[in-house]
């Protein structure tokens, strides 16, 4: 069964913000809300690295651990949703998250917080898929077209892959292993894991 | 006067014991821990798209990992330019 995963390799991210741009005009989300951002340590420093964060659809999600109203779900294939008919709004999501993934749209003119909104792995939520119910509370459905995120598919260095886990941490093993570096980012056992691709995983590996 | 005190102490006493009653809040029952929400689908239960490039047999799951798959192989560009 397929684990969808996110993975940003920092050595190649230029900090374009294509990725962003895409997860907004894929999904029309409103001003205010970003799903997806980059993120730049030591920015204009020479060694600069930057990486494209959203919601990393953890497999053990601290946000599903701290709602109040249960309105967390994960799919099938490893992808974190949530009804935003029940979300009150409370934000322990937010402070919960590592990641900072979890956002809240203004909903009215004193600030008021509206229900939290995030990246879907263009997954759509418990609407019927495709229906226009859907794209307007959680955005478009791409899974659901047999496509894979649109952030992904967009980036022009393809340093930001999304996919099944097992097939982009193949991609990302070679990837390393021809330029010799870049594993330090997400661990060793991504960037060298069982040995070749498509192998089972070994025990024993810092990651 | 007799009957207003016992009239008295029936109302006061069907007023505590409601009082210790608890009724539903929620539509649905409440479960700790477990998602309240609507359920969702998979996406291998739709069709694929009539003008899409993408196919799978509707409600078949392997046939669509496979889809997606396929549809991963070409975020390695080591594909594309030759190893």
């Amino acid at each position: 069964m397929a684990r969808m995963k996110f993975l940003c390799d920092a050595e190649r991210c230029i900090e374009c913000n294509g990725c962003v741009t895409a997860c907004k005009q894929e999904h029309d989300i409103p001003w205010g809300v970003n799903r997806r951002r980059v993120v730049t340590i030591n920015d204009g420093v020479p060694g600069e690295r930057s990486i494209s964060v959203a919601c990393m659809h953890c497999s053990d999600a601290p946000c599903m651990a701290v709602c109040p109203v249960d309105c967390f779900y994960r799919t099938d294939d490893g992808i974190v949703l949530h009804d935003k008919d029940l979300c009150i709004g409370c934000g322990y999501c937010f402070y919960a998250c590592p990641f900072g993934a979890p956002q809240f749209p203004q909903a009215g003119a004193f600030g008021l917080r509206g229900k939290m909104d995030k990246c879907t792995f263009c997954a759509g939520g418990p609407e019927a898929d495709r229906s226009e119910a859907e794209f307007k509370k959680y955005g478009r459905n791409r899974l659901s077209e047999g496509k894979l995120p649109a952030c992904a598919e967009m980036c022009s260095t393809k340093a930001l892959l999304g996919g099944d886990g097992d097939v982009i941490a193949d991609i990302y093993r070679e990837r390393v292993t021809r330029r010799g570096k870049g594993s330090e980012v997400w661990g060793w056992g991504t960037a060298y894991g069982p040995g070749k691709p498509g192998a089972a995983p070994q025990g024993g590996g810092k990651s | 006067m007799k009957r207003v005190i016992a009239l008295a102490a029936v109302v006061a006493l069907g007023t505590a014991l409601g009082g210790c009653m608890e009724t539903e809040q929620t539509a649905t029952p409440m479960k700790q821990g477990k998602y309240q929400g609507k359920p969702d689908t998979a996406p291998w239960t739709n069709a694929p798209l009539a003008y899409g490039s993408a196919s799978w047999t509707k409600g078949d799951e392997a046939s669509w990992e496979k889809e997606i798959k396929a549809r991963n192989a070409p975020q390695n560009e080591y594909n594309r330019i030759g190893r």
